[in-house]
């Protein structure tokens, strides 16, 4: 290894070195990769290198008002931040309640 | 009052309490006014907890509610308790900063899961402890705000990386601590510092609001003075979380793996001791007190027999291959867009790269470069699989050795504390954790337990493993090894 190769790996890892500091990476790296290498001649039996850890999935379900932390924006909450809110009216003109809220917005750029 | 807080155990103070004999507040003042003498020197505390701008509650307001509990009936054996948590696990309205500059104004936005469970214990949370930096290093003096200072020898290393949660309860600062142990993490400064330090079986506790630092060997753990206390903390914060997949149903789990042969292992006397591991090395002191551990566990019934498992010793190189390349991954996170310091550059990559090398010391960097060569094209197979291969072959070996016995064990580390400044080469330094990173790699419970002092008066720790799920069984050998 030398230093250029140091250099090429920080720039993959997005890491910036100074000088003096390139000199003792590399060594400390040289002597890391001596005492990992062992590793490459261990024989093993012939087996996949199987990983443990692998991704779990949850159901991508809304989450609930109150009952975790990831549910902070409820539509409740969003309302509330509108002072002009107002129930929607069905489009009949008899006046009664529809579904639904209007949000009267201050300014649309 | 007069109460020695450095014997007083959360047993004690708990009946205490109960009793009307001590309140939450004078405990907690007791430890604060420990904190005040000797924080400046010993540096243990990043930040002890007043009242916080962001919402973080003040130690002595949570006593006081402990308090109210407590005399209501509602206490739990943590109630009122004072409790040190290491600097990378997330407290609402708290800095969490890893011991980094990177993260020094982070202020987390919601709870780890281990603190929603203490807080609901009603523990109170009294500050946040210095650490190596993301957890990387065996002596905090990888910190960004200075090294601990060991209690007992304050020109010695407390160990690391969770050094702070140790000092805190060896000096009296708090009664019991949480830190995290990657490849040691825990059990070796709890070693260093005469206390029981324990980590979980790899998923026992969830990970949710623990700084990663690499993901597949992480575990959050008990500091304590004895491993009953260890054992309260313990079964507060394990559980299974949703939000950590990797976490189980402990309770659940243990009751159903943990008959092995008819029995309980929790009953298990028989031990398995490495003898080819334990060769080259190891302080003479630390080896003497190995072998008269032996002669005690023997008088108190404990059947000790010689095992060969021939992998072990490659559990420190496996480890430094897939560690540094997670670390690598987990910390690309931190380029100054989303998280931490941030300095403009000339273009997006060069604030990328500006950013991180303003953010992160050495140590980081070289394991975040060492990360990116074991992951990298032409040496992934040499190296990361390959470790991987051979993680395997750990993994085996410990379950076929405990088809025949109940725990293995050997020193917890080769020395006694060492010196600032001592270890100037990583791979000595890295040689601190050669007994305690093979639980990491296989994912088994492991306890540091204080077995006696060297002639400088300086802790030595042993170190127990056990199979998977056997948590609650390690903490059983403490007892009878202090009786």
């Amino acid at each position: 290894m030398e230093i250029k190769d140091v250099e090429k790996l920080a720039e993959l890892a997005k890491i910036e070195l100074r000088e003096d500091e390139k000199s003792k990476v590399l060594s400390d790296m040289e002597g890391i990769l001596e005492y990992v290498k062992v590793v490459e001649k261990v024989e093993v039996p012939d087996v996949e290198p199987v990983y443990t850890q692998k991704n779990v999935w949850r159901e991508d379900l809304p989450a609930v008002a109150g009952e975790d932390n990831s549910a902070i924006f409820s539509s409740d909450l969003i309302i509330k931040q509108f002072p002009d809110s107002q129930p929607a009216r069905p489009h009949d003109g008899s006046g009664a309640g529809g579904d639904g809220v209007f949000l009267k917005v201050k300014k649309i750029l | 009052m007069t109460i020695n807080i450095k014997d007083l155990t959360i047993e004690k103070a708990h009946e205490m309490m109960k009793a009307g004999e001590l309140t939450s507040v004078d405990l907690v003042s007791i430890c604060l006014q420990n904190i005040k003498e000797k924080n400046k020197e010993l540096n243990v505390f990043l930040e002890v907890f007043s009242g916080s701008a962001y919402g973080g509650e003040d130690a002595l307001d949570q006593a006081k509610i402990a308090d109210e509990m407590i005399k209501t009936g509602k206490g739990t054996k943590l109630t009122g308790i004072p409790i040190a948590i290491k600097d990378n696990i997330l407290i609402t309205g708290r800095k969490t900063s890893s011991g980094s500059k990177m993260l020094e104004n982070y202020v987390a936005s919601y709870d780890a899961f281990v603190i929603k469970k203490l807080k609901e214990a009603g523990a109170v949370l009294i500050g946040r402890t210095n650490m190596d930096e993301f957890a990387m290093g065996s002596s905090t003096e990888t910190s960004a705000y200075g090294p601990v200072k060991n209690p007992f020898d304050t020109s010695r290393v407390p160990g690391g990386s969770s050094g702070g949660s140790a000092a805190a309860v060896a000096s009296g600062m708090a009664l019991a601590a949480l830190g995290s142990d990657t490849g040691g993490s825990i059990r070796q400064p709890a070693s260093f510092c005469g206390l029981v330090g324990m980590k979980p079986t790899y998923g026992a506790v969830s990970r949710s609001g623990l700084t990663a630092m690499s993901s597949s060997l992480d575990q959050i753990g008990p500091f304590a003075k004895t491993s009953e206390d260890a054992r309260i903390i313990f079964d507060c914060i394990a559980g299974k979380d949703d939000i950590d997949s990797t976490s189980v149903d402990f309770a659940g789990v243990y009751r159903t793996s943990n008959v092995r042969n008819g029995r309980s292992t929790s009953d298990g006397k028989k031990i398995g001791i490495p003898r080819e591991f334990l060769k080259e090395g190891i302080d003479p002191e630390v080896l003497q007190n190995f072998e008269e551990t032996i002669d005690k566990l023997k008088k108190k019934g404990y059947e000790i027999k010689d095992v060969s498992m021939p992998y072990l010793k490659y559990s420190l190189p496996v480890y430094y291959i897939i560690m540094p390349a997670e670390v690598s991954t987990n910390l690309s996170r931190l380029d100054g867009m989303r998280y931490g310091l941030r300095k403009e550059g000339e273009s997006l990559f060069d604030g990328y790269k500006k950013s991180r090398s303003a953010g992160f010391g050495i140590e980081t960097r070289r394991r975040i470069i060492l990360g990116t060569y074991v992951l990298s094209h032409g040496y992934y197979d040499a190296y990361y699989n390959k470790a991987w291969k051979v993680r395997r072959a750990i993994m085996k070996e410990y379950e076929d050795i405990f088809k025949d016995v109940d725990f293995v064990m050997t020193p917890t580390t080769p020395t006694t504390a060492f010196k600032f400044g001592e270890k100037k080469d990583p791979v000595q330094m890295y040689l601190s954790d050669i007994f305690t990173v093979s639980a990491n790699l296989a994912g088994l419970p492991a306890i540091s337990i204080p077995s006696g002092k060297s002639t400088s008066n300086l802790p030595i720790g042993i170190q127990f493993t056990g199979p998977l799920y056997s948590d609650e069984s390690l903490f059983n050998l403490e007892k009878d090894l202090r009786e």
